[in-house]
């Protein structure tokens, strides 16, 4: 199933454009500063925006145009949940294939290997190819909710910006608000719920510019620091990609089509 | 292929309200109805597509709720051809071949609707007739025990109407059990063995073709249909 989902993908001009876009940004950026890591830098601020929107945005484009291929699949004698597991797996591999060789191909031909900021720009991979299944999953999760794809595509939108923007806004808030009581646990647990949070600490960390967010970098760096802290959050970003999914290939398997 | 009882409500849309039918071997049963009366959701029940609210469908005595492998045994004829439209012709077969992994008939069924030139083109640029002869072909070219045609006639010329009736007779003539919806009447009178009415998710009639005219008193199969739709309140 995997396979013919992927094979569908990469017939697809948009797969293309995505990777085209990465490495056309990442060329640019290591034109322009002549340095990997402030060219890593630069691109941690576009993934954390572009990884989520994308997968958003091709995640419903891509649930609702290969509805006429679901239907002819549920016909087939396959289990409901291969379908469904088929479609998200191979959009997002498809989304991280990009995403991954976008960025690592000017990257690799300005020498990243030998630099020092290899290890920077692995996290940064990773935070993109989590944000990725992320956020695919919430726009099938969306999208199967939805039969319009109007309220689909607007309710996802929405979902993306909500966590990238508005989050942010109610988080400093909320901080300022609670200003006499100590927030150092409060602000762990709220970044904790939300990804694209989660995904800017752990990059800023390895970048170590976490002096550049005052009292709340030291006390991340003080909590994920630690192999326990390192733990947490990468669980809480697995837990991000189960959960949605999950509930996706529950509403999949009750669906009428 | 046996239905008990089956129900099925969308929300407050109550669309299938207890069918009880029986798919006998060697057969070819027409499901006839009025738009909307419900022939495509009991289609979509029977493949687990649609999931009823209550009531039982029994394949070779066995239930299919949250079972999939009895789809084997079924040739599907969607009502409306939609399939992957980057794949071309060729790729499809190779997949639905690969998925059910049966022994097929492919190119017997291509040759005979003559679908050669199309196998490397990409399906959104087939014609709609093309469409569903690729739709017979993806139903047909498997040795599947049951077939269940949902309108499989439309968009067909008259070459591809003929060559699909004899296909059908064969596959009846081997002991298929065959369940069809259509609209085309000549196609119900020439084929079908036993015709089942459906009006408003109930079943109205079931029988022989002769006994459905005789009930409404009319000699021609079109009129009695039309007949019972009238004195039913469909105008």
């Amino acid at each position: 199933m995997l396979k013919y989902s992927f094979y569908d993908l990469s017939r697809s001009r948009w797969t293309y454009a995505y990777f085209l876009f990465f490495l056309l940004v990442t060329f640019g950026l290591l034109f322009f500063s002549y340095d990997i890591s402030r060219t890593v830098i630069s691109l941690m601020n576009i993934v954390l925006i572009l990884c989520p929107l994308i997968g958003t945005l091709f995640g419903a484009l891509y649930y609702y145009s290969s509805k006429e291929f679901i239907d002819l699949l549920l016909a087939l004698p396959l289990l409901r949940r291969s379908i469904f597991l088929g479609k998200y797996l191979g959009l997002s591999l498809s989304l991280t294939i990009s995403f991954i060789l976008g960025t690592s191909i000017p990257l690799l031909f300005f020498g990243i290997l030998a630099s020092g900021a290899l290890l920077n720009f692995l996290i940064l991979l990773t935070a993109g190819v989590f944000l990725t299944f992320i956020f695919t999953g919430i726009a099938f999760l969306i999208t199967i909710r939805f039969e319009s794809p109007i309220k689909g595509f607007g309710v996802a939108i929405f979902v993306w910006l909500f966590l990238t923007l508005i989050y942010d806004g109610i988080f400093l808030l909320t901080l300022l608000f609670f200003e006499e009581y100590p927030q150092d646990k409060l602000a762990l647990v709220l970044t904790l719920f939300n990804p694209v949070d989660l995904s800017r600490i752990l990059i800023m960390l390895q970048l170590d510019i976490s002096a550049l967010m005052g009292y709340t970098g030291a006390v991340f760096r003080k909590f994920l620091g630690t192999g326990t802290g390192m733990l947490v959050a990468y669980s809480a970003l697995t837990i991000w990609v189960v959960l949605p999914v999950m509930a996706f290939l529950r509403l999949a398997r009750r669906k009428d089509f | 292929m046996i239905i008990r009882d089956l129900h099925k409500a969308y929300g407050r849309n109550e669309v299938l309200k207890g069918i009880n039918l029986e798919l006998p071997d060697g057969r070819i049963t027409a499901v006839l109805g009025p738009n909307g009366s419900g022939k495509t959701t009991l289609i979509k029940c029977v493949l687990g597509m649609v999931i009823g609210q209550q009531g039982d469908i029994l394949f070779d005595g066995k239930n299919i709720k949250n079972d999939w492998h009895y789809r084997r045994d079924i040739g599907y004829l969607p009502q409306i051809a939609r399939f992957p439209e980057n794949l071309k012709l060729r790729e499809l077969i190779r997949m639905v071949k690969d998925i059910r992994n049966q022994p097929a008939y492919d190119s017997e069924l291509i040759s005979l609707f003559g679908l050669e030139p199309y196998l490397g083109k990409l399906l959104r640029h087939l014609s709609g007739g093309t469409r569903q002869k690729v739709n017979i072909l993806i139903a047909f070219m498997f040795d599947c025990h049951y077939l269940i045609l949902d309108e499989p006639t439309v968009g067909l010329d008259p070459l591809a109407l003929i060559r699909f009736k004899d296909l059908l007779l064969r596959q009846k003539e081997m002991g298929k059990a065959v369940l069809l919806t259509t609209h085309m009447v000549s196609l119900v009178e020439e084929l079908a063995d036993e015709v089942i009415f459906i009006l408003e998710g109930k079943i109205y009639f079931q029988g022989k073709i002769e006994d459905l005219k005789a009930q409404s008193n009319e000699q021609n199969l079109e009129r009695a249909i039309a007949g019972i739709l009238m004195n039913n309140g469909h105008v």
